[in-house]
């Protein structure tokens, strides 16, 4: 994975993350860094669009709520949060990560924070599919009254 | 004369008092939280989000305690809460083929690849009440089997391959928001589906009702209804790429319709299109047949002068905010433009009483 996609995928994992499990994860890593905001956290709204059709012209949909915003850290690096919804240490916690997984601390916080929240997803979405896969209709023809 | 008047402050105030006390109901039964709502009201907290037309279901699980369950109510607040937001920007449009599907079904081809899968729905229960649920009871895990790897297609895609329905054209033009400038008609298609995902769900399944009773027939098919969970995305200026900002759930319902063909088409099927927020079928339906009735004049069909082929009857007509904002507002005191009319009747009656003595003295 390129350095961008990396990214991309840490910054979507805590943005979708239940902000009570991030909590516990993040309290539990022990890390407190110094930081300075540098955008303070800020509750607004994005429009969510799609697609006549799901290929054709785009149109508004409606919004979402979305917390975001931006640390800088002693060494000065800056992270990003955008979450959903409307928590603000949410978005601090998801801030911090994001520096921090650009520097030293990447491994650590792998492991004890965004492993544990791709695990935990990934098994959310697993039990719903195969929750779904259980409602899959198996059909059976009926025997004919010709003969 | 006009006299100004004022007062009620102690009857409002005391008024919102005993609404506060009706809204808690009975003290010695327990009161309900926001999650209870969230959780176990999760489908009226769906329909709040898709007309409040803001995704948020802790919010709309607080709007609904606190308009007491009155949904319309509830989207009053929330549309309220929407417009003190700042707007960070506007997702990429979201990519419902990628959708995790709770449930997906057509009732076009039985053998869809991905199968019929109906998931949590209440399609063939039998409608009975149900005496156990006023009991507390656990409730048992639902049955699993091993999930389908990978996206399931969509089932028009399969259509098409045939070129036998419409090509929907992409292209990547800014949509109209009527959120922001008022609403313009004509209207394109992007401002109709904007104004329907968001329109009352009654005023658009009645609309949607009259099509299939043959106001403006257009006999759809449900070629595809899927539920499930997509994760929307968003350029962000300062990192220069997009990353996702969450996961929302929708409906979608994609409708083939017939079409006899035109100067410039062939026959083909034709498309209508829903786009809920949230588990809300019926609303994605409606929304599908609606839209496709609303698209008659670019198809070429004839004005059969139906309620649903109307677009101003439609879209000036389907917000439910605004509609109970006016039909409402006549309850507020109208004392001054009454005591108008008052004189005026008062003012007729004179003259025609005049006027009757007039000629019985000739």
């Amino acid at each position: 994975m390129t350095k961008t996609s990396e990214r991309k995928a840490w910054m979507g994992l805590l943005a979708r993350a239940p902000a009570g499990e991030l909590n516990r994860l993040w309290s539990e890593a022990g890390l407190a860094p110094d930081y300075a905001h540098l955008r303070p956290p800020e509750v607004g709204g994005v429009m969510v669009r799609g697609r006549a059709g799901n290929t054709g012209a785009p149109f508004n949909l409606g919004e979402m709520t979305v917390t975001r915003c931006a640390v800088r850290l002693a060494d000065g690096t800056v992270g990003h949060g955008y979450v959903q919804g409307r928590g603000k240490t949410h978005a601090t916690q998801a801030a911090l990560i994001d520096a921090l997984m650009q520097g030293g601390e990447a491994e650590t916080l792998r492991a004890a924070v965004l492993s544990p929240l791709q695990e935990a997803e990934d098994a959310r979405r697993t039990t719903r599919a195969a929750r779904a896969a259980a409602t899959k209709v198996d059909f059976f023809t009926m025997m004919r009254g010709e003969d | 004369m006009y006299v100004a008047v004022k007062g009620g402050e102690r009857a409002i105030d005391n008024a919102h008092a005993w609404l506060a006390e009706e809204r808690r109901g009975d003290a010695a039964v327990a009161e309900l939280d926001v999650a209870q709502i969230r959780e176990q009201l999760s489908l009226a907290v769906n329909r709040v989000m898709a007309e409040g037309s803001l995704y948020d279901p802790d919010l709309a699980a607080l709007a609904i305690k606190q308009a007491r369950g009155d949904l319309i109510e509830a989207i009053f607040l929330i549309r309220a809460y929407r417009t003190t937001l700042p707007r960070f920007g506007a997702s990429h449009p979201v990519g419902t083929s990628e959708m995790r599907c709770d449930r997906r079904i057509s009732a076009t081809f039985k053998d869809a690849p991905g199968g019929q899968v109906l998931g949590p729905t209440f399609d063939y229960t039998h409608r009975l009440l149900d005496f156990k649920l006023a009991a507390e009871g656990e409730v048992a895990d639902a049955p699993e089997a091993p999930p389908q790897p990978g996206p399931t297609p969509h089932i028009m895609g399969y259509l098409n391959r045939e070129g036998l329905i419409e090509d929907e054209v992409p292209n990547d033009a800014t949509p109209p928001d009527l959120t922001r400038e008022p609403m313009e008609l004509p209207a394109d298609r992007a401002l109709r589906l904007q104004a329907l995902t968001r329109g009352d769900e009654g005023f658009i399944l009645s609309l949607a009702y009259s099509t299939q009773r043959g106001y403006a027939r257009n006999h759809a098919f449900v070629g595809e209804l899927r539920i499930g969970g997509v994760g929307v995305e968003m350029d962000i200026p300062e990192l220069g790429f997009a990353i996702e900002l969450g996961e929302i759930t929708l409906t979608e319902c994609e409708t083939v319709n017939q079409f006899k063909g035109s100067k410039t088409e062939p026959p083909q099927f034709t498309r209508g299109y829903g786009l809920v927020f949230g588990q809300t079928e019926r609303k994605a339906i409606a929304m599908a047949l609606v839209d496709r009735a609303l698209r008659w004049k670019e198809l070429g069909e004839e004005d059969q002068g139906a309620p649903a082929q109307d677009e101003e009857f439609v879209l000036m007509h389907a917000d439910n905010i605004q509609a109970t904002g006016f039909l409402e507002h006549i309850k507020l005191p109208h004392y001054v433009d009454f005591q108008s009319e008052l004189e005026l009747v008062r003012k007729l009656r004179r003259e025609a009483e005049g006027s009757a003595r007039r000629e019985a003295a000739e």
